[in-house]
């Protein structure tokens, strides 16, 4: 193999797994380490940078990045990442003097931004301290999109929601709350020099069966109805309710409708338990709150006596799996299975719906009828027309929103400026030593062997009993320092410099997880299977160096590395070093 | 700081044929100078221990003082251990071998141990082929104390802090020749490949093992001006035979040239494949290793790999006789047999 250049900025961001996962590339070692240290505030701004709302996302985040963790590849549970930012979120002090100024002088260039989710919100933070004029629209009576509409109180409290919308629409941008843009010819005869479209996926997915008609009211859209829980026009559901869908709105719906009058309350889904969308810790909740999952049943007939909804009749299925892992439901031929019901929940899904955009707009619709949007710049074939969040492909996540927010304010920037949307800022990296002396660090390089802390909860019988109690408390102060103490500082690089070692083999011999090798260069796939320990984890590179004097070459595998710092301890020339590797993406203006 | 090895280890570590893997067979953190050849050599230890299958119960490790000595401390931390006197542990093997032949004992040495207050001793126990695998750990110098020339130094190498040595240095393998030993093995400690099957092959070896090991005290005796440095062993080292060890439950499937290569089967069924490098050396023949030595040393090279073999050693135990059984597992009975054998014995003899 030819040597790792590891002036590529990608090599070393690579290796730390969680910011590497993240969407929006938070530095989550930095800010963990920042948690063991109590400075929360500095903690948070961190995120705030990166994430734009650390309270929200430290108890809403998909974590992409908890399912990376490097824990994960030497032991059973990753670091609690999620929860550990809202640590930093929880215990912080005011910040709002740490905000970036918006200046009151405008630059002249006006921005419309369509919804007012998370992806327009990002959007507004990253340009209006730059000094654009930033007009929001959004149809519900306050920012937040699906954040304030569809994730329960229990989860988000509104105070947390909130706050941090507040520290963008309160600051230097005009909101039209309450406005439902009905075309987007009329926003684009404002002539405003760019429109951002963040509208999200808003239409549920129904599920047209025989009796749907004659269940009428009784049979609600998953979506829907958790905003009308949300915005207080719903206040109770019937005692026996069934939730069709496996994701995690169906998770909300079904927690939710325990809150509101639901007793006996089921999920029911047609996929195998393992195969369902929902996160593996917002099925754990449901379990915990007694709502039953049913899975492999393919829901069949909403059942109707005397004109009321009954209940519904379900087939029960069988997954199977062909060669290449495609899923089929075949029938297990039992009789159909019934269950009571006074009300249903739908929640199979969402779709994208822009009946207001008119398609003579020059904004090209593809597949569908999605509009067609570059993937890096976030730029529709209207080059003033930006798309971000669940309205560019499709419903995901927060996290990803904010992510596709702050790549469409670059574009929009750099499109206003006149510049190419292609000619992205790089990203800022550095490599700083962290050593002190011969077995000191700047970082805490002991690896701790603690098992990954629970999040204690609030009483079931209270939390069910007020939909808006949030039902986890969060780490104190104490756990959330033994949490942060299990991550392994990815960040802090092993950075070997070739010309230095004298091929003493001690690095290697001290490694605990025999990261490192010296041998002879070959072809990557053969020079995986030759190592002190064969690299067998083909998504985690190899480090490798020039030849050494003897003709081998170092291979470091990247995949287990605890980054303890043995290694560099042990070289008795200072061949290797600890060096702590920033990455920070660019935005707007930088 | 670290003082302390993290509990994980790799996940993808191979198992032997005991379901263990490479860190069942290591020991605490090493407290030697960073980079010191010893570590390398412990690493060795451990490899070629995992790689044996050996219960690290079944094998006992003894030591007498130096940094050397001290490295047993750091591999087989699950196996029995002695550090022992300055100079004496091929004494307290004796004796250990003596009373419990089942198990596989591995003398650790350093070259102040052995050819300087250990020499008597560390002739005896090669004279009387015990059965045992003894690794000096070879530096020139005496590195625990800081660096003092000791009897291996070559004349006129000059260490970090001393004047060029004006005396001959003693060659290990060459003396254990001399004195009758049965398997003679030279390495370094930076070329693993070569020094774990001799280790392996070593510890399969019926009857007294040497295996002298280049071993660079970084701290005291790497400089230029020394003939036991890093570069300059590598330079200077020339592979007599080439070992490749097959322990007696894998298949054999290398092949090499026939000619150059011998396949020894070892007295458990084991294979050494010995590739030959060195045109002048037949290691079979006491006579040929010594003369390859004595060639090697005029050109100022340094002959590694496995030197020399005796294939049909006869250990201590069938010299004397010994109980087969560990002394520990005789019963009263066994040891006093009655009245009746008395009277037998007697008997025979009027
Ligand atoms: C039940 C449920 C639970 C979820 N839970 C989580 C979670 O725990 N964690 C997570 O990361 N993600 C979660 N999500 C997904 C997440 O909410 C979305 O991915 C995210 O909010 C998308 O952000 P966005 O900015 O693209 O759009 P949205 O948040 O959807 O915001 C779009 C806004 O635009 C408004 N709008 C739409 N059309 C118009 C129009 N024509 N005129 C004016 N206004 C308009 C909408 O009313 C809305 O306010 C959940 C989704 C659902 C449905
Ligand atoms: C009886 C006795 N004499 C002298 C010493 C001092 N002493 C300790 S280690 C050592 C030499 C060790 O040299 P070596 O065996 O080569 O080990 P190294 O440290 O070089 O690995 C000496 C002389 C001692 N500990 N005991
Ligand atoms: S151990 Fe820490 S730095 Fe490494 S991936 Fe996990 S959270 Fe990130
Ligand atoms: S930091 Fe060095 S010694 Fe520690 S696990 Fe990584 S490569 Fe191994
Ligand atoms: S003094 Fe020399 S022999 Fe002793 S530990 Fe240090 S480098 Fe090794
Ligand atoms: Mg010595």
């Amino acid at each position: 193999m030819k040597p790792t250049d590891i002036k590529n900025t990608q090599h070393f961001h690579k290796v730390v797994d969680c910011q590497y996962a993240c969407p929006a590339h938070t530095p989550v070692p930095e800010y963990i380490r920042l948690i063991a240290l109590e400075r929360y505030t500095d903690a948070y701004m961190i995120n705030w940078q990166s994430n734009v709302f650390p309270g929200i996302l430290g108890r809403t985040c998909d974590r992409p990045c908890e399912s990376a963790c490097r824990r994960r590849r030497v032991e059973e549970e990753p670091v609690a990442i999620c929860r550990l930012k809202r640590v930093a979120a929880d215990k912080r002090d005011d910040i709002e003097h740490l905000l970036p100024p918006v200046p009151v002088s405008k630059n002249g260039k006006r921005v419309a931004l369509i919804g007012a989710g998370p992806a327009s919100l990002t959007v507004a933070r990253d340009l209006a301290p730059l000094g654009y004029s930033i007009d929001i629209y959004d149809n519900q009576f306050a920012g937040g999109g699906m954040m304030r509409s569809q994730i329960p109180s229990f989860r988000l409290p509104e105070e947390v929601l909130d706050e941090e919308v507040n520290y963008i629409v309160e600051r230097g941008v005009t909101t039209f709350f309450d406005t439902q843009i009905d075309s987007m010819k009329e926003i684009l005869e404002k002539d405003y020099d760019a429109v951002f479209v963040g509208t999200g996926a808003p239409r549920g997915r129904g599920l047209d069966l025989p009796g749907l008609d004659e269940a009428g009211d009784k049979v609600h859209l998953g979506v829907d109805w958790l905003a009308n829980v949300a915005f207080e026009h719903t206040h109770v559901i019937g005692k026996r309710v069934l939730v069709l869908g496996g994701g995690n709105t169906a998770m909300d719906c079904c927690r939710s409708a325990r809150r509101m009058g639901g007793e006996d309350v089921r999920i029911v889904v047609r996929s195998p338990f393992g195969d369902m969308k929902a996160s593996a810790w917002e099925k754990e909740d449901a379990i915990h709150e007694g709502i039953p999952i049913f899975d492999n049943h393919t829901p069949k007939e909403y059942v109707i006596e005397d004109g009321n909804l009954k209940g519904m009749l379900f087939e029960k299925v069988e997954a199977q799996y062909d060669a290449n892992g495609k899923r089929s439901l075949i029938p297990t031929g039992e009789d159909w299975v019934f269950m009571e019901a006074d009300e249903v929940l739908v929640a199979i899904g969402q779709d994208n719906a822009f009946p207001w955009i008119e398609r003579d707009q020059d904004i090209e619709f593809g597949k569908w009828d999605m509009p067609v949007v570059d993937k890096v710049s976030f730029q529709s074939t209207n080059s003033k027309v930006f798309f971000g969040g669940d309205a560019a492909f499709g419903p995901d996540n927060i996290i990803t929103a904010v992510a596709q927010g702050h790549e469409a304010a670059t574009s929009i920037h750099l499109f206003c400026q006149g510049k190419s949307v292609s000619d992205r800022p790089a990203p800022f990296t550095n490599l700083l030593s962290q050593k002190m002396g011969v077995h000191e660090w700047i970082y805490d390089n002991a690896v701790k062997p603690d098992e990954r802390y629970v999040v204690p909860m609030a009483p079931l019988e209270e939390v069910l009993a007020d939909r808006k109690l949030e039902v986890e408390l969060g780490f104190d102060s104490a756990t959330g320092y033994n949490e942060a103490g299990r991550c392994l500082n990815c960040d802090v690089q092993t950075v070997f410099m070739e010309d230095r070692c004298i091929e003493c083999d001690a690095c290697m011999d001290v490694c605990p997880t025999d990261c490192i090798s010296f041998v002879g260069n070959a072809e990557e796939t053969e020079l995986r299977s030759t190592l002190s320990a064969p690299a067998q984890n083909l998504a985690q590179d190899l480090y490798v160096s020039a030849a050494l004097p003897t003709r081998r070459v170092m291979v470091k595998d990247e995949n287990v590395c605890l980054h303890c710092g043995l290694c560099a301890e042990r070289c008795p020339t200072t061949a290797w070093d600890m060096q702590k590797y920033i990455y920070n993406l660019s935005y707007a203006g930088q | 700081m670290t003082y302390q090895v993290p509990k994980f280890r790799n996940p993808s570590l191979p198992r032997n044929a005991l379901g263990y893997t490479k860190a069942d067979y290591e020991g605490s953190i090493s407290s030697l100078c960073a980079g010191c050849g010893h570590d390398s050599i412990s690493a060795c230890i451990i490899r070629a221990c995992h790689e044996l299958s050996i219960a690290p119960h079944k094998i006992a490790k003894l030591s007498g003082i130096g940094c050397s000595s001290k490295s047993p401390a750091y591999f087989l931390g699950k196996s029995h251990g002695f550090n022992s006197v300055h100079g004496r542990m091929p004494s307290v093997v004796t004796g250990a071998a003596m009373a419990n032949r089942d198990l596989i004992y591995l003398g650790v040495s350093g070259d102040g141990d052995t050819a300087s207050i250990g020499m008597g001793q560390f002739i005896h126990v090669i004279r009387r082929n015990l059965n045992m695998v003894y690794v000096v750990m070879n530096n020139g110098c005496y590195g625990l104390t800081k660096g003092q020339d000791s009897a291996t130094a070559d004349q006129g190498s000059a260490s970090k802090k001393n004047d060029p040595n004006p005396f001959n240095g003693i060659d290990l393998p060459a003396l254990a020749l001399q004195s009758g030993a049965t398997f003679v093995a030279r390495s370094f400690s930076g070329d693993k490949e070569q020094l774990i099957p001799l280790i392996k092959a070593g510890m399969t070896h019926r009857g007294f093992a040497l295996i002298d090991v280049v071993s660079p005290c970084v701290t005291f005796n790497n400089n230029e001006t020394s003939t036991k440095n890093y570069d300059y062993v590598r330079e200077h080292a020339r592979a007599g035979g080439i070992v490749d060890f097959v322990p007696m439950r894998d298949e054999i499937t290398t092949r090499y040239q026939p000619g150059s290569t011998y396949e020894v089967t070892l007295h458990d069924g084991s294979v050494v494949h010995l590739h030959k490098v060195a045109e002048s050396l037949d290691p079979f023949d006491r006579m040929s290793a010594m003369a390859a030595l004595d060639e090697h040393r005029r050109n100022e090279e340094i002959l590694t790999g496995l030197i020399y073999m005796d294939m049909d050693s006869t250990e201590l135990h069938e010299v004397l006789g010994t109980s087969q059984r560990p002394l520990n597992q005789l019963s009263a009975a066994d040891l006093c047999p009655g009245d009746k054998v008395l009277h037998n014995i007697n008997a025979s003899l009027r």
